[in-house]
């Protein structure tokens, strides 16, 4: 090999051109069939010229009757938002939890933050709560369960990562435990905790998705600084500290701020399961090992990923609507395979 | 140019190294050699932070500053099959780089150094699950060369290969510390190659120096029969001590 050749294989990972290019052309897509498609299908164009003209000071004819415009406005733009930010948090928080602890199968709900914040959830209606105050107590649970996750798997194990995850499922056992009893206990509830364990997008307003955004936001930034940090820690904690990583620092900011978004979107959206796991896993499989390249596409892929399930789960089998977590789960899994097929095949 | 001072290392209650002290000149190559579990590589861990020691590490003039001043090389170094030789190199630059920043030209050009210094100019784009054992002892001694650290700390760096890849990797160590003014300390296994290559040996056994001078001082049977038992036998042909390991004859 020459030696521009060889210099211009020495470069950080990053994304290139064309990937910011299919990744944002992909969301687009995503956003504007979902904005477009439901119960009556609106023209995309006129959706889009909505939404533009909403904005103050701009003023753009798009043709669309007064309930046209409300759909687009205060029904399906509010839902799309949202879905698009718990998708991009849902998955930047996996492929987080992944590189921190070296573990494919880490997901956001890994350190208990689901069981926690379903238990949470669960309080509410056993006893009655007000409906208002469950993205409150689910996020109380979620937080509160990966705190108890964090002091145990330190107690017993230190500094290894193991210790922590297996602290996550005695924590997630214990407070599935108690969500059963309660469930027991009040069992006109059942189906208003199980729809909520099965994710929703349904009853969702522009004040919910203001929020998440800054959750969203926060968590986002963190995880895209730590990219490179977390390709260090694929060498190990050892190597990782001899080459001057706090390794541990680098662990809790991650963990906390994958934490801190997981439990604000579960506390509005319910458990939605498995974009954490497939997306950052697909743009790995995609795009290789390092998460200067993972982190900022799992984002856009999770948003849009979760924009298409949610348009899958209220137009399939309409007018009812499926569970949104049943359709991440349904679509989830076959992708994923079939990717983790091709790609590991041939070689 | 490295010195431990009264050095100790307790895992639970055991104490495993020390408390020792131990001091390397600035260009000198130290062969650190012992029995398994005498505590090398405790030693050579210490230095770099991995584990908690009791006592004081010292480089140069100034107080230790991690990854700029020690780079070192693990016994069994975690190689991610998917990531380029490059890419891994370029992971040695980590300590000139701050929490939040990125790569600069100068850090492309010091890999792109390291890369040639060890003739791997030409795998740069191929990845670390492709790589024989030699050639990927070659690209942990490139990482650890990026680092651009003045003491280079090596675990068993030759523990996986075979003799003539092993020389070649000591040949080169020796090359790089003279032409760079590198202090080197190896931990390693094979008495006759240590004494070859290495300046002076340091004897270890359980977590204390036994021995310490230059290689016919300390390679000695009565130095092996203790620390090693039975059956070794030193032989002086001119070029330095050789160990050849004998069988005692039974019924």
């Amino acid at each position: 090999m020459s030696d521009t050749k060889t210099r211009e294989s020495i470069a950080p990972a990053r994304v290139g051109a064309l990937g910011w290019l299919l990744a944002f052309a992909v969301l687009a897509i995503s956003l504007v069939w979902g904005l477009q498609s439901g119960s009556v299908d609106i023209d995309p164009l006129g959706s889009i010229g909505v939404l533009l003209d909403s904005i103050p000071g701009v003023e753009i004819e798009h043709g669309l009757n007064e309930i046209e415009q409300r759909v687009i406005l205060e029904i399906r733009a509010p839902r799309i938002a949202m879905g698009a930010i718990v998708g991009a948090v849902l998955a930047v928080a996996g492929a987080g939890y992944q590189g921190v602890f070296r573990n494919p199968l880490a997901d956001p709900y890994l350190l208990g933050v689901a069981a926690g914040a379903g238990l949470g959830a669960t309080f509410v209606f056993a006893f009655e709560g007000a409906s208002g105050v469950v993205p409150i107590l689910a996020f109380v649970g979620g937080l509160a369960a990966v705190a108890l996750t964090y002091v145990l798997g330190k107690s017993v194990g230190g500094r290894t990562t193991t210790s922590l995850i297996l602290a996550g499922v005695a924590v997630a056992a214990f407070a599935t435990a108690i969500q059963t009893f309660l469930l027991q206990r009040n069992l006109d509830t059942l189906r208003e905790v199980y729809s909520w364990i099965l994710g929703r997008l349904v009853t969702v307003g522009w004040g919910d998705v203001i929020t998440l955004l800054p959750y969203a936001v926060v968590a986002s930034v963190v995880l895209l600084i730590h990219g490179r940090l977390l390709d260090v820690l694929a060498l190990g904690d050892d190597e990782a500290e001899a080459l001057g990583v706090r390794v541990v620092r680098v662990r809790r900011f991650v963990v906390l701020a994958a934490t801190l978004a997981t439990a604000a979107a579960v506390s509005v959206s319910g458990l939605i399961g498995f974009v954490g796991l497939i997306v950052p896993h697909t743009v790995r499989l995609l795009t290789g090992w390092s998460y200067r390249v993972i982190i900022p596409l799992s984002i856009i892929y999770g948003a849009s990923f979760l924009v298409v399930a949610d348009l899958i789960a209220r137009t399939a089998a309409a007018p009812a609507e499926i569970p949104i977590g049943v359709v991440t789960a349904f679509l989830g899994a076959p992708f994923f395979v079939l990717v983790l097929r091709t790609m590991r095949g041939p070689q | 140019m490295i010195a431990w001072r009264d050095v100790a290392v307790t895992f639970g209650k055991t104490r495993v190294v020390g408390p020792l002290s131990l001091e390397v000149g600035r260009g000198e190559w130290l062969g650190l050699i012992g029995p398994n579990g005498a505590g090398k590589s405790t030693l050579l861990k210490a230095a770099v932070g991995v584990v908690d020691y009791e006592g004081s590490v010292d480089v140069g003039e100034h107080d230790l500053r991690r990854g700029l001043d020690i780079a070192w090389m693990p016994q069994r170094p975690r190689l991610p099959e998917e990531m380029s030789v490059s890419d891994y190199v370029l992971l040695g630059r980590t300590p000139h780089l701050g929490y939040v920043g990125g790569e600069t030209q100068h850090d492309l050009d010091s890999v792109m150094g390291s890369l040639k210094r060890l003739d791997l100019s030409a795998f740069a784009a191929r990845r670390l699950g492709t790589l024989s054992g030699g050639e990927a002892q070659r690209a942990v001694m490139a990482r650890a060369l990026a680092q651009e650290a003045p003491v280079l700390l090596l675990d068993e760096p030759t523990s996986s290969l075979d003799i003539g890849h092993a020389m070649e990797v000591l040949e080169i160590l020796d090359e790089l510390r003279k032409h760079d003014g590198l202090t080197v300390v190896t931990a390693v296994h094979d008495l006759t190659m240590a004494g070859r290559f290495a300046d002076r040996l340091a004897m270890m056994a359980s977590g204390e120096i036994v021995a310490d001078g230059d290689a016919s001082t300390v390679l000695t049977e009565a130095n092996l029969l203790k620390h090693y038992g039975a059956g070794i036998r030193v032989v002086n042909n001119g070029d330095g001590p050789t160990v050849i390991p004998t069988r005692i004859e039974r019924d």
